[in-house]
């Protein structure tokens, strides 16, 4: 059995006044096997978030089931990390206590949170160095530039070493070349930790780049109707984006995202 | 190097200003030779203040208590019913019309059922002064944790965090400059609040000692006590001013507040 099973799950939004409420997605059939790293990407407003929502049991399907790690869904799922495109960080923290802020919720760390706070001290800092951010904890996040905060806000995802990461956008609001950087980040934290990851995305490159396999997803109500896999071999080179072996994944996914939008 | 000391103009200022309107009241009331008893010059307010002063004192005493008596009750009032409607939408629903409607009265047309109530005295100045003041306070406390951005909710609900744990790590420290913010505000109505009361039911503070003087003519200390609420008004709200950016300095990164 995968790692997330979701199957034929229909969700549609409580009706909001008078109108209908929102089918987001429908019919949806999705697996992800333990380790891999999927990408869905998929025409705007297709319902990618709602897809973040019933898998980290936040929303559940008005039909269908969604399994992770082998049980049924009825509640949060506590062993997902997110990450968003606002890196929504609480600027009344330090950078450091920010990251530290899911082991004063989840348990078991909650319970011993205080009793390991140098421990977890330790856990932050070891971390933040990972993804290049070495000796920035002392500092206020709106001190860091953007893409560090997207940093920090991974570490943040990560801190509990999570199973499952969810990544919703996490580098649209970045400029080109700390996209780049950022991918590389998440590409050698993903081969060293082998955590269970499912990125949502509007960027195919960035799709390509870093999956194992890219889900297509309809216009609403969304679902899946490509399932590639990218057999590129890892480890993954940047350069590689410019093969032609890259281009040519990228092209089909573009003309499969167009036949979506008609 | 000429120039070794330059003034500092935005420190100067607020003190400039305020000389020149005195200069300039001063000046009006000699070139146009107006009366005493219509609007009398700086220099005999400050004669009427000299003259009374251990009763302007007293009666400013009175009033800076009973202020500060009907704020702290805003205070404590404020910041749980505030936390109490900003815990839901449902709660938030429900009794914002009511705070509208509420805050809509007049508060000159409560104080007349307060002292049926409770009797002429401090009691209604202390009370009209609450009521005036909280909503603010409530409506800003609401607002801060109303407005939680709803990725960091989903982050800390995923992990299974109870409202609870996301309103004591994430609201009601985001609330904060909310809060903070609204005392500068909150203090300033408190105050409009008491003189008010006094002003209509009362034997004493800075409100009956304005309209004692108004009814002997002695419109020079009419006016010495509009000063002495103007600078007692100042005094507060810059000590809330002060108090709201040293307790919340992560929210005024701007500089504009330094």
């Amino acid at each position: 059995m995968s790692f997330v099973e979701i199957e034929n799950v229909s969700l549609r939004y409580k009706p909001q006044g008078d109108e209908e409420g929102t089918l987001a997605v429908e019919d949806l059939n999705l697996s992800v096997e333990k380790g891999s790293f999927v990408a869905v990407v998929g025409p705007s407003g297709c319902g990618k978030s709602s897809l973040m929502k019933l898998a980290t049991g936040l929303n559940f399907p008005t039909s269908g089931k969604v399994t992770v790690a082998g049980q049924d869904v009825h509640g949060p799922v506590s062993i997902t990390g997110m990450a968003f495109q606002n890196p929504v960080m609480l600027p009344w923290r330090l950078t450091r206590d920010n990251i530290m802020l899911p082991l004063e919720v989840v348990e078991p760390h909650r319970r011993t949170f205080r009793r390991d706070k140098a421990a977890n001290r330790e856990r932050v800092d070891a971390l933040l160095a990972s993804v290049g951010l070495e000796g920035q904890g002392s500092k206020y996040p709106w001190q860091l530039s953007g893409g560090m905060q997207q940093r920090a806000s991974l570490c943040r995802a990560l801190i509990h070493e999570p199973e499952l990461l969810m990544l919703d956008e996490p580098f649209g609001a970045l400029d080109a070349f700390t996209r780049e950087e950022l991918w590389q980040v998440i590409r050698d934290l993903h081969a060293e930790r082998k955590f269970t990851t499912i990125l949502v995305t509007h960027d195919l490159r960035e799709a390509v780049f870093l999956a194992d396999k890219v889900f297509v997803m309809s216009a609403r109500p969304g679902r899946v109707i490509v399932e590639r896999d990218v057999d590129l071999p890892r480890p993954r080179d940047i350069d590689l984006t410019y093969e032609k072996s890259f281009g040519d994944i990228v092209q089909e996914l573009r003309s499969h995202i167009a036949k979506a939008r008609e | 190097m000429t120039k070794t000391r330059s003034i500092d103009w935005i420190k100067a200022a607020p003190w400039l200003a305020t000389i020149g309107l005195f200069v300039i009241w001063e000046l009006a009331c000699l070139v146009f030779q107006i009366p005493w008893f219509i609007l009398p010059a700086p220099t005999r307010v400050a004669y009427a203040a000299w003259e009374f002063g251990p009763a302007l004192w007293n009666n400013s005493l009175q009033t800076l208590w009973t202020t500060l008596s009907g704020f702290a009750l805003a205070i404590v009032f404020g910041l749980f019913l505030g936390l109490f409607i900003g815990w839901d939408r449902r709660i938030y629903a429900a009794l914002y019309p009511l705070m509208i409607g509420f805050n809509s009265i007049p508060k000159v047309a409560v104080v007349p059922i307060l002292v049926l109530w409770f009797g002429t005295g401090w009691i209604p100045a202390v009370l009209t002064a609450f009521l005036i003041s909280f909503f603010p306070i409530v409506v800003n406390v609401a607002t801060g944790l109303a407005t939680i951005e709803p990725e960091m909710e989903d982050v800390l609900r995923a992990l299974g965090a109870k409202k609870l744990d996301i309103m004591t790590k994430v609201g009601i420290p985001r609330s904060m400059p909310y809060f903070f913010g609204s005392l500068k505000v909150a203090i300033t109505l408190a105050f409009i609040g008491s003189v008010l009361s006094e002003t209509i039911a009362a034997n004493s503070g800075v409100g009956h000692m304005m309209l004692t003087a108004q009814s002997n003519f002695e419109v020079p200390l009419v006016f010495a006590c509009l000063i002495a609420l103007a600078i007692e008004g100042i005094g507060m709200y810059a000590i809330m001013s002060w108090v709201e950016v040293r307790m919340t300095g992560w929210a005024h990164r701007s500089g504009f507040n330094r």
